[in-house]
């Protein structure tokens, strides 16, 4: 390593969706020097891919007046089946509609409020008033008591992300992107910055700073079928479970996707049931009115996502050669609004389906989607165990989805932790010195280095990278998917445990030289099995159902036993995680009924 | 459909290893039902050479990573089926970008440049105030700026430009279509004439012969030559008012 290649700031943050990127604006505009980390150009994150729409209660449409932040709140706390931290979610509904506020001052386009009389696809008359003509508009999603989420047509991850680019581009911020930080640097109780490994060219960088913050997104692509773009791999998480002191909360909460399309497992957004689309059978009857008569298709997603596959199970699904699906059919909300407000659906439909939604009916089934887990941080994004560490976004478990994230709430998030997480950093970063421990930074590297080395060598090894990372991803969505059970998660485990042995094991059939995607796979599999086994070993231990997480052998929640939280750690040279348990923040809502999910699943 | 048995024909150069010039390579892969270029290159890739470079993101059409020329043609990978290609096809990456390896170019660093240079921001005076409303704007206005920022940046306009591959500075019609997004925007108090400082040049507006591939490859379906007229227009009037 050449000290030359360090590279210093005063803050380091590891991601560019938008996350990342509203830290860095927050510690900029408090005078700090920022530099970003990213996979790929910042406005090619994941955070662009979303469609639906961010929720604050601006109260601005007919069916959402009366909202304000006490609905929100209750909504989100419900959503997560009372496992979110109810301080963060005070904090976030308050400061929601300030984000998306702020978004439409740095240039997004959002829909406006047309004045006027309306009819909802299932009859009801509404009115919007003049008075709120040209304010912020809004639509429905699952599990919300108002219509709140607000939206740029179909294309609201897109804007924001553009906004928030531009908003950095402007203020000057570094940018490195096609650099993915591969460890941290610590000593156990402070972060220093990360090792970087240049995707442009395959060697190494060790970026320096007082604060690093973890922005990196989920983890959706270890289940193989995700929704997730092809880089959410979840390396962010690892790099703070690798230190053996931070832990990971709640990785057991995953979030499935109700329409995810068939067979490219693509996700079409939660507005075309918000906007009234239904879900149909086989049959074409349309059964979510038999197990959810008051929510239907918009009770929240986990719920829809096990009646489906209960449905399915029963024998009503359509047969394909890509298996069993259920139909998703927005035919009856007329072309002008699919064309406006769901035309990304119309696209995705026409490009990888063949088919045009405004005519036909759509192939869906429930697809990994969200990563309620994360990096566990206190409720000023801090990293549990590590000085210096914090983290943010979906990447984080700050904790406000608890197990089950609802449509909408994630790049409200995403802002509103920017927002406050950065401030906390800035004021971290004022505060602190900058020093490093020279040998400690030297070490890092050369370990990273060995690890290039060894696979460039070709020593040893005769294990293909491809093929475990396949068998990964099957073990996870057979086992450890929307229904789960002691005896497959055993099974899972076990198996997961083997591939972890192997994969220290591997040997590339490539020359590893350069920008070699085969070596960059292989550096990255072994992080990502043990978070396979973080997210497989939290779901056996947890005896009870709560939100995403559903044990057909402990259907019920138990909140005399788990109103917890997971914290997995993974001890130096441990071969499994260690699991502790936290308390569950609970303020002002006591655990009671969700209203909607209650009816018991039994076979038939 | 009967089985049809497909030969890609794939640029390749590693400028980790300059010692090995440039070539062509030959692949062939069984086709499957709705096979698109996605699963054919990882599929490459895992089976049959693990070193070969491509960028996809979203793999669903909507973050601009995956441009290249597909039988000479820019356009997504992603999107691109193969049902629609006959059984030769060749891939070759995006020109004008500077290349990172094989079929992956690097457009980032390029679109960042240039959103730099036409201070692609909002320029307002406006504080924004925590406690009040948002200010209001009429839905059609939205949908128009809205329209315009749908560009993801894939470059696709730029590599079948002949101006941008002939003139190292020209900004292209992905930049005069962001032009034309913040002229439209009311939140924008740049002055007209502000802009066309940067952009009134042989490098802006003028640079464009009309050959207008640009329009007809967009991915995104953004009416590009409609914008430039739009641009080119605005430009007028500013020059005959002088403002
Ligand atoms: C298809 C889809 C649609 C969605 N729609 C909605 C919606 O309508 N409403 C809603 O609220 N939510 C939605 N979500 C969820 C939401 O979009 C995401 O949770 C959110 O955008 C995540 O933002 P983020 O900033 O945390 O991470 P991301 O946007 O995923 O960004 C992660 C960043 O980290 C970088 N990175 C990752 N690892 C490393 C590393 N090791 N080193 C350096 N950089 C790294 C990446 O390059 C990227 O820049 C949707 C999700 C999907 C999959
Ligand atoms: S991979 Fe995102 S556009 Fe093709």
């Amino acid at each position: 390593m050449k000290w030359s290649d360090a590279h210093i700031s005063e803050v380091l943050v590891i991601g560019a969706g938008l996350a990342g990127e509203r830290v860095a604006i927050e510690a900029a505009l408090n005078g700090h020097e920022v530099t970003i980390l990213s996979l790929v150009p910042p406005r090619r994150s994941h955070s662009t891919a979303a469609q639906g729409g961010m929720q604050a209660s601006l109260g601005n449409v007919a069916m959402g007046y009366g909202d304000n932040p006490d609905i929100h709140f209750e909504d989100t706390v419900k959503g997560s089946d009372w496992g979110c931290d109810q301080e963060v979610a005070r904090l976030f509904v308050e400061l929601a509609p300030v984000a998306v506020r702020q978004m439409s001052h740095w240039g997004v386009p959002w829909s406006r409020v047309v004045a006027g009389k309306k009819t909802l696809p299932d009859g009801t008359e509404i009115e919007d008033l003049a008075e709120k003509a040209g304010l912020i508009a809004q639509r429905q999603f699952g599990g919300t008591a108002k219509w709140r989420t607000c939206f740029a047509a179909d294309g609201t991850g897109h804007v924001l992300q553009y906004a928030m680019d531009s908003v950095v581009t402007k203020l000057g911020v570094t940018i490195h992107d096609r650099m993915e930080a591969i460890r941290l640097i610590h000593n156990g109780q402070t972060c220093y910055g990360a090792v970087a490994l240049c995707l442009r060219t395959g060697t190494l960088r060790p970026y320096l700073a007082k604060a690093v913050v973890i922005a990196t997104g989920g983890y959706g692509r270890i289940y193989g079928t995700s929704t997730n773009a092809v880089i959410n791999e979840g390396t962010g998480m690892g790099l703070a479970l690798d230190t053996g002191v931070v832990p990971l909360g709640n990785m057991e909460a995953v979030q499935f996707h109700p329409t995810g399309i068939v067979p490219a497992n693509i996700l079409v957004t939660e507005g075309c049931r918000g906007d009234g689309g239904y879900l149909l059978d086989k049959n074409l009857h349309r059964f979510m009115l038999d197990y959810e008569p008051v929510k239907k298709e918009v009770a929240s997603r986990d719920v829809v996502s096990r009646w489906m596959l209960h449905h399915i199970h029963r024998g009503f699904g359509v047969d394909s050669p890509y298996g069993p699906h259920l139909w998703l059919d927005i035919r009856h909300l007329g072309a002008e609004h699919i064309c406006t407000n769901l035309r990304e659906v119309q696209t995705i439909c026409k490009n990888f389906l063949g088919c045009d939604p405004t005519e036909s009916l759509i192939a869906v089934r429930p697809t990994q989607h969200y990563s309620m887990g994360g990096v566990r941080t206190n409720r000023d994004g801090g990293a549990y165990g590590l000085k210096g560490l914090f983290a943010a976004g979906e990447a984080a478990c700050w904790d406000l989805h608890g197990f089950n994230r609802l449509g909408g709430n994630s790049l409200a998030e995403t802002i509103v932790a920017g927002m406050v997480v950065g401030e906390k950093v800035a004021d971290f970063a004022r505060e602190q010195s900058l020093s490093f421990p020279f040998a400690l930074v030297v070490e890092a590297v050369a370990a990273q280095q060995q690890r290039l080395d060894d696979l460039r060598s070709h020593l040893g090894g005769s294990e293909d990278v491809f093929a475990l990372r396949r068998r990964m991803e099957e073990t996870l969505l057979d086992k450890v998917g929307i229904f789960r059970t002691g005896p497959a998660l055993t099974e899972a485990v076990a198996t997961l445990e083997d591939l972890y042995q192997r994969a220290a094991n591997l040997r590339l059939r490539s020359s590893g030289i350069g920008p070699n995607p085969e070596l960059f796979a292989a550096l990255r599999l072994p992080g990502m099995l043990r978070l396979a086994l973080c997210i497989s070993q939290g779901a056996l231990q947890r005896t009870e159902s709560r939100g995403s997480h559903y044990r057909e052998d402990y259907p019920k929640r138990d909140d005399e036993n788990w109103l917890t939280r997971t914290l997995a750690y993974w001890p130096p040279g441990a071969e499994m995680p260690e699991l502790k348990y936290e308390p569950v923040n609970i303020t002002t809502l006591p655990p009671g009924s969700r209203g909607y999910g209650e009816m018991a699943i039994t076979g038939d | 459909m009967a089985e049809r048995l497909l030969t890609f024909d794939i640029f390749r150069y590693n400028p980790a290893t300059p010692e090995i010039p440039p070539r062509m390579q030959e692949f062939q892969l069984e086709e499957t039902v709705g096979m698109s270029l996605f699963i054919a290159l990882n599929r490459i890739r895992e089976e049959q050479d693990p070193s070969l470079m491509f960028d996809f993101v979203c793999r669903a059409a909507v973050c601009g990573s995956c441009g290249m020329l597909i039988n000479g043609r820019p356009g997504l990978a992603c999107k691109t089926l193969t049902q629609d290609l006959g059984e030769k096809i060749t891939l070759m990456p995006l020109p004008v970008f500077k290349l990172v390896g094989d079929l992956s170019v690097d457009t980032g660093v390029w679109f960042r440049y240039l959103n730099v240079r036409t201070e692609a921001w909002i320029h307002t005076d406006q504080v924004f105030d925590p406690k009040g409303l948002e200010e209001r704007m009429d839905n059609p206005t939205a949908h128009r700026i809205y329209e315009a920022e749908r560009c993801i940046e894939c470059g696709c306009c730029i590599g079948a430009c002949a101006t941008a591959n002939m003139r190292e500075d020209f900004i292209g019609a992905a930049f005069l279509n962001r032009i034309a997004r913040f002229l439209i925007d009311p939140r924008d108090e740049r002055p007209a004439a502000h802009i066309f400082e940067v952009v009134g040049t042989d490098e802006g507006v003028f640079g464009c012969i009309g050959l207008m591939a640009c329009d007809d490859l967009c991915p995104m379906e953004i009416p590009l030559q409609g914008q430039l007229a739009y641009v080119r227009r605005k430009m007028a009037l500013v020059a005959l008012r002088g403002k």
